[in-house]
């Protein structure tokens, strides 16, 4: 079996499933003011020295959450209406047109609800947003701007933001900015103080973590309403008794990250590139999407002209290679992808895509695995055509 | 054989997906996304198109061990099923969707859409039977005659024929929801579906009416061309239909009234005693061959809706299609519906109804 769908979610290091396991035996609510209670706390906290070290922030910065779902929802609304409160005049919030779910929903729901305008950055056919873009976006007075959102790393196609030059842009106009950041902690070294950024969206099971955990950086400056109320756990920002266990294996997940990422990167870019070259030779007329320099190292999305990419996914599950259509389904539908639709794709370019991505645990014979059974898979792909789904 | 399973996420499918796999094929499982817009959950008497079918299939397919995906096939009910429905019933022809369906999406757009992938053949939960006999794979009805749908499989052409499994045909309703049962399939006293699907409230007037512009016209007595009465639209109108008339006390005599015809053109409703909706000629249009044609002259047995019966016949091929001379006089034929042309158990073909009328001689 090859497993290439690493962006999805990565296999838990064995240093975080022991790290875990041990904590599940523990009884203590970080809260509770007992023994027990202090020891959950001293491991929650040490936990949270280890994610502010790897990500370059302060360990007060980090507001542990149930996943980058509910931190992106906590940063586009919470920022959002915190600085309207602040200031009724910030209505718009300019937010890049290749986010996530976990960040489009949000600001749909937001401009749905009447609550704010939307302005929505349009990238370049790599799927980046320029500092030009966003300067653009934000128009000749953006003084009613209450947030700017830009991904670090898109999920489909890889391509990676400046998220520095794009602060820069901001930064003049006093904006809050928030990225999100799950794709880029395994591939990328962040430093969230470099990155002039009041908050990033990190999430444990893109980095060999448990799932069901992850963390909003948030800048000590920056006002966030809350979303849920229960007893303000973190920072009066985020209620809920804290999952110490899974937190602690998120930490144990970023250390060995941060010890292995140097390695990992080269050995997994060297692989990555074997795969793309690999794919071509099999299917010439495959086209590679993204930026083939500023992106993952781990990731390969590709366009099969005339074959439906949940074919081509479900023929080669058949043969034991598992991997993405990039996109997301919709009742297990898989839509066009709208990432590559902001790109100047065609529906059924945004239709035929299949992305590889790699992870700490790949080698070569996933690879392989790979190029043995994409042949036929392409052959009835082809044959089967391009069926019209939901046009 | 690799075979494809088509999980409605109701009982009939899964059960006819576990026997195929345990007859040693190399199941796949996919559901079909037929809504563009499903609803979350279940209402009314229906077997498919919600998430939470799609989620029963799912299961359904998990208690089996066969991979499960789901197809969008949206866009092609929508026009091959749907679009035929409304523009049917827009000429006043009353239609039937679910033999639309199969033959222009299970059968067809799925059917090829799997064999361009590899598969050997499609297996769904439909009560019918293939026969392997002097023309090869025959459809035949089901051994139960109250769950018998091989009228709704009469417009399978013999490849599609060839290329399809019915796992189902030879057992009974309470057998199927007894395997289930003992399968472990969660769906198993999940309710039969019976309405229309993509009209989940039952009510296809209501629904054609927001799809159809009506306007109101004479209802008007086929025996003396009186107006009797006016009507909301002739379209949502049927021949043989009794109810929804609203003709208040329109007779002396107190016999029933019945639609007789629908002209849509002149928007008129004609009504009339049940003896004028007797016919005994059937012309039919656009047939189906499930194996060699009909003989002229042959004698054969025919059905003319769902759930109708069997009736002795004589057929003569036309240009276009079929004139079927009944034995006895049949009361409401709609034009439209399919006649479904059998030998014994065997469906012969299926050609839609253009018309019907009482011949000279009989």
């Amino acid at each position: 079996m090859a497993y290439l769908d690493h962006a999805a979610t990565t296999p838990m290091f064995p240093e975080a499933i022991a790290a875990m396991t041990e904590l599940l035996a523990m009884p203590g609510n970080p809260s509770s003011l007992h023994a027990s209670g202090r020891v959950a706390r001293r491991h929650v906290e040490e936990a949270r020295e280890v994610v502010a070290r790897v990500l370059g922030c302060r360990p007060a910065e980090v507001v542990f959450t149930s996943g980058g779902t509910e931190a992106n929802n906590i940063a586009l609304k919470g920022i959002a209406w915190s600085e309207r409160e602040q200031n009724p005049a910030k209505r718009r919030i300019v937010v890049s047109s290749v986010e996530h779910h976990a960040v489009l929903d949000p600001t749909h729901w937001l401009q749905d609800s009447n609550e704010f305008d939307v302005t929505w950055v349009p990238v370049d056919h790599f799927g980046r947003v320029t500092p030009q873009a966003l300067r653009e976006a934000l128009g000749d007075d953006p003084s009613d701007v209450a947030l700017v959102s830009v991904m670090m790393a898109n999920n489909e196609v890889g391509t990676t933001n400046d998220i520095a030059a794009l602060t820069a842009v901001t930064r003049e106009f006093g904006i809050r900015f928030h990225t999100d950041a799950v794709q880029a902690p395994a591939w990328l070294d962040v430093n969230f103080a470099e990155l002039g950024v009041c908050a990033m969206t990190v999430s444990a099971h893109k980095v060999g973590g448990p799932h069901g955990v992850g963390a909003l950086i948030v800048s000590r400056d920056c006002k966030i309403t809350p979303l849920v109320h229960g007893g303000g756990q973190e920072r009066d920002i985020r209620s809920g008794t804290l999952d110490a266990p899974a937190i602690v294996a998120f930490a144990a997940a970023l250390d060995v990250v941060s010890e292995r990422r140097t390695t990992e990167v080269a050995r997994i870019r060297a692989l990555r590139d074997s795969l793309v070259e690999q794919v071509f030779a099999v299917a010439p007329d495959a086209i590679f999407n993204g930026d083939p320099e500023g992106r993952l190292a781990n990731n390969a999305h590709f366009t099969f002209p005339g074959c439906l990419g949940d074919s081509l996914l479900m023929l080669l599950d058949a043969q034991g290679v598992e991997c993405s259509v990039g996109s997301a389904c919709s009742a297990g539908v898989p839509q066009p992808s709208h990432v590559l639709l902001a790109m100047g794709e065609t529906a059924d370019h945004a239709r035929s895509t299949l992305r590889f991505s790699l992870g700490y645990s790949s080698g070569a014979s996933d690879v392989d695995e790979l190029i043995t059974a994409l042949p036929v898979a392409l052959e009835r792909g082809r044959r089967a055509g391009m069926p019209r789904g939901a046009a | 054989m690799r075979v494809l399973a088509a999980l409605s996420g109701g009982v009939d499918s899964a059960v006819a997906a576990a026997r195929a796999a345990e007859a040693g094929h190399d199941v796949t499982a996919v559901h079909l996304a037929l809504s563009r817009n499903p609803q979350s959950h279940r209402t009314g008497a229906r077997g498919c198109c919600t998430i939470e079918d799609s989620n029963d299939a799912f299961r359904a397919a998990d208690m089996i061990g066969a991979p499960f995906y789901v197809w969008d096939m949206s866009a092609e009910f929508q026009e091959k099923v749907i679009e035929d429905f409304i523009s049917e019933y827009s000429v006043g022809r009353t239609p039937n969707p679910c033999l639309r369906c199969n033959e222009s999406i299970k059968f067809e757009a799925v059917l090829n859409r799997a064999i361009a992938l590899g598969f050997d053949a499609v297996v769904t939960g439909h009560y019918a039977q293939i026969v392997h006999g002097n023309h090869g794979a025959e459809l035949h009805r089901a051994v139960d005659p109250t769950k018998d749908q091989s009228y709704v499989l009469g417009v399978m052409t013999a490849e599609q024929i060839a290329r399809s499994m019915f796992p189902l045909g030879n057992s009974t309703k309470v057998e199927v929801r007894a395997e289930a049962e003992r399968r472990g399939i969660l769906v198993a006293q999940k309710p039969d579906s019976h309405d229309i699907c993509f009209i989940p409230d039952g009510d296809t007037a209501g629904w054609l009416a927001r799809q159809i512009e009506t306007t109101p016209g004479d209802v008007i007595d086929a025996e003396t061309g009186n107006k009797v009465g006016t009507h909301k639209g002739a379209q949502a109108f049927t021949v043989g239909q009794r109810r929804g008339l609203a003709l208040g006390n329109p007779t002396g005599d107190g016999e029933r009234r019945y639609v007789v015809d629908v002209d849509v053109k002149a928007n008129t409703v004609m009504i009339g005693p049940p003896t004028l909706l007797d016919v005994n000629v059937i012309e039919a249009v656009n047939p189906r061959w499930g194996g060699p044609l009909p003989v002229n002259g042959q004698d054969i047995e025919v059905q003319v809706r769902a759930h109708g019966e069997s009736l002795p016949a004589v057929v003569e091929l036309t240009n276009d299609g079929v004139i079927i001379t009944l034995r006895d006089q049949l009361r409401g034929v709609a034009s439209g519906q399919a006649a479904v042309m059998y030998e014994g158990t065997r469906v012969i073909g299926s050609a839609t109804i253009s018309r019907s009328r009482r011949s000279v001689t009989a």
